[in-house]
């Protein structure tokens, strides 16, 4: 297994500052401030309801920010955070209907809006452990498959910041160990990891503990 | 040949193999002389002329039109009672084929009528029925290709089937009546117990020989689609094999 | 320009596959117009006068059929997250995929239409006629349509509710539509200048459509 060859990404910081979210009419938090530099891994955690989900879909542009500032210096200028962040969230966004490899070389093509090469669509496949499954139906793949799929997006095509939602679930050991060391290569390579899970990450995380009440920043 | 000795596919698929060339043979054999006869020894018709050769390929495509039905009725029955996966195998075979020699039979039923009424298309009785026949067949297909697991959708369709079945004299009913009501008498009405011998020679031959170009058809549709199902049994078993599958993944969605 | 290609590609990829989709549409037009003979009686001078009507209301109501799935299915399996956060604006992403369910629905039912006709009775110069004002006419049918698929993308039941909120806003395409067919059947009545006006409703619907339905699926976010 070869991780596809990334560019670095130097110098990148992701800056929350005082961020307040309304979803449905309830304030899920506010005053949440939070830093995170490149080649590093931020943990959320907290009890269920306490605004995690909220918080990366927040950062991918899918809920508006209410209040406060969200900044990534570094990056691509003039370009929303959302267009330079992976988002895994529950859902994989695979459609039964494709083969494993229709449906990443679609989300690649679409994601970086240009033409893939198959080279790359095999070595993510490799990545996530898929390849010898890439002809058949989505259809037939099981939860912990479908989302090892989903993961190959993040792999198939480069972007700084990975936001991801309870990345773990439904993954096994093998599957897991993966996911980890494909977020290993890509804070090597410079990256943003942010991830909501109750799983200890095998390498060096900052945590961010939301709480209902007060929120604080624990380096 | 019992039904019951073709129970199992692996022998269906052995035995079928063998006659399947046979049938093929016999029905090209029938159609050849039968479109000999249809197009060069039957005599013209004193009133139609060379239209009534029409007859010919329209009898036939009528007739299997609902024997078409009949087969996926009884298959139908086979998939509830006694739960055969070839009786569905047989009834899926069965349905497009079916639409097929209906489509015919309407496309050749409008030319048929154009120099007799005039116009392409005419709302009487047979072929209004025809048609609904025609739709009833693209609802059953499209039931079937709703489901991703053929398995699942089996009795599910079968019910469908039957209950269409149990419809469709009612159906040709109502539509008698509804035509009566609207256009007495003066419908055309052809063929009847006074065809011509000449002209009634033909056309066994060419219903014969078009019944067994559907059954040859029929047979190697099943073999597909049994050879279909296997592909995709040995896809999930593809899925749930490779060795990071995962033993904790759990049932693959199949919805 | 790729992301929207591999899009529409998508788009059709999964219109084919799945369940005959494609082909449904033009079924429930052909029930339509069977049903019509058995309402209004077999009298083929009838059928030919309000042939067009019926092609018509046959066609607008079939390009409804499998719209509600239009963002539906996108948003329930997550996709329509991912499309929002592409650097593609959301509009052109909307007018990909309202292209592509127009090739892959109303397309087919222009095509149909001709040999519908004939079963109407209707002359040839009709069956031209209806080919060309429904091809000139169902874009703006979908277009429409997309926005109340948009604004019902979140509701489990939305696809009656669909229909109820679209239907009034296609009456304009409808009349238009049926005028410039009937020119074909009644020669009093001119063709021309129905025809533009239903092709400047279609245009018009293709420039307000993706925007409305963009933002109606950006404020259905959660």
């Amino acid at each position: 297994m070869s991780p596809p060859q990334k560019p670095a990404f130097s110098g990148l910081e992701l800056i929350g500052d005082g961020l307040a979210c309304v979803r449905g009419g309830r304030r899920v938090f506010q005053g949440l401030s939070f830093r995170v530099a490149g080649a590093s891994a931020l943990a959320l955690r907290g009890p269920n309801g306490v605004g995690k989900s909220s918080l990366l879909r927040l950062l991918a542009g899918l809920v508006p920010v209410e209040r406060g500032t969200l900044t990534l210096s570094g990056g691509k200028p003039d370009t929303p955070i959302a267009e330079q962040a992976h988002y895994l969230g529950h859902l994989d966004a695979l459609k039964p209907g494709l083969s494993v490899e229709e449906n990443l070389t679609f989300w690649a093509q679409f994601l970086s809006g240009g033409p893939v090469r198959p080279e790359r669509i095999d070595a993510a496949l490799d990545a996530v452990g898929l390849i010898d499954l890439a002809s058949l139906p989505a259809r037939f793949l099981s939860a912990g498959q479908r989302r090892r799929l989903a993961l190959a997006r993040l792999v198939a095509v480069t972007r700084p910041v990975w936001l991801l939602d309870e990345p773990t679930s439904a993954l096994d050991t093998e599957g897991q160990d993966r996911l980890f060391s494909l977020i290993a290569d890509h804070l090597k390579a410079g990256g943003i990891a942010l991830a909501a899970t109750h799983v200890d990450l095998p390498f060096t995380v900052e945590t961010l503990n939301l709480a209902p009440a007060a929120m604080e920043l624990r380096a | 040949m019992g039904l019951m000795d073709l129970a199992n596919p692996t022998r269906f698929m052995a035995v079928s193999q063998r006659i399947l060339p046979w049938m093929w043979g016999l029905a090209v054999a029938f159609l050849a002389a039968g479109l000999y006869m249809s197009f060069f020894l039957a005599p013209q018709d004193y009133q139609q002329g060379n239209t009534v050769r029409i007859m010919f390929i329209h009898v036939p495509a009528a007739w299997l039109a609902m024997m078409g039905y009949s087969i996926i009725a009884l298959s139908s029955i086979g998939t509830l009672v006694w739960r055969h996966p070839l009786a569905d195998v047989s009834a899926r075979a069965a349905a497009p084929i079916g639409a097929a020699f209906t489509f015919i039979a309407l496309v050749t039923g409008s030319l048929w009528g154009k120099p007799m009424w005039g116009a392409w298309w005419v709302w009487d009785a047979r072929l209004t029925s025809v048609l609904v026949l025609f739709l009833m067949y693209l609802g059953l297909i499209a039931l079937w290709r709703a489901f991703d697991d053929p398995a699942r959708g089996a009795r599910i369709v079968a019910v469908l089937a039957l209950v269409g079945a149990i419809n469709l004299p009612i159906i040709k009913f109502s539509v008698e009546w509804w035509n009566t009501l609207h256009q007495p008498a003066s419908v055309f009405r052809m063929g009847g117990p006074t065809i011509h011998p000449a002209l009634l020679w033909p056309l066994m031959v060419m219903a014969f020989g078009a019944t067994l170009l559907f059954l040859a058809i029929h047979l190697a549709a099943m073999r597909n689609e049994v050879l279909r199902r296997r592909v995709r049994a040995m896809q999930i078993t593809a899925a749930r094999g490779v060795a990071t599958a995962g033993a904790e993944d759990g049932e693959p969605e199949l919805a | 320009m790729s992301a929207l290609s591999a899009l529409f590609a998508r788009e059709l990829k999964l219109a084919v596959r799945i369940g005959g989709g494609a082909l449904m549409a033009v079924v429930f037009f052909l029930i339509v117009v069977t049903l019509m003979p058995f309402a209004v009686g077999p009298d083929l001078n009838l059928l030919a006068r309000v042939g067009p009507a019926i092609l018509w209301v046959g066609a607008l109501l079939a390009n409804l059929l499998a719209l509600d799935r239009l963002f539906q299915a996108d948003q329930e399996d997550g996709s329509l997250d991912l499309m929002v956060m592409a650097p593609v604006p959301l509009e052109l992403i909307v007018t990909v995929k309202a292209l592509a369910y127009w090739v892959t629905t109303g397309l087919p039912l222009a095509i149909a239409a001709p040999l519908f006709g004939m079963m109407l009775n209707m002359p040839s110069e009709a069956l031209g006629a209806v080919c060309l004002t429904l091809a000139a006419g169902t874009p703006g049918l979908t277009f429409i349509g997309i926005i109340g698929a948009a604004l019902t993308v979140a509701l489990r039941r939305g696809g009656l509710l669909l229909a109820i909120l679209v239907i009034p806003l296609m009456v304009p395409v409808l009349i238009f539509g049926i005028l410039a067919t009937s020119a074909a059947v009644v020669v009093t009545s001119p063709f021309i200048q129905p025809f533009l006006i239903l092709v400047a409703l279609s245009l018009g619907a293709m420039v307000l459509g993706p925007i409305a339905a963009a933002a109606a699926l950006r404020f259905g976010l959660e």
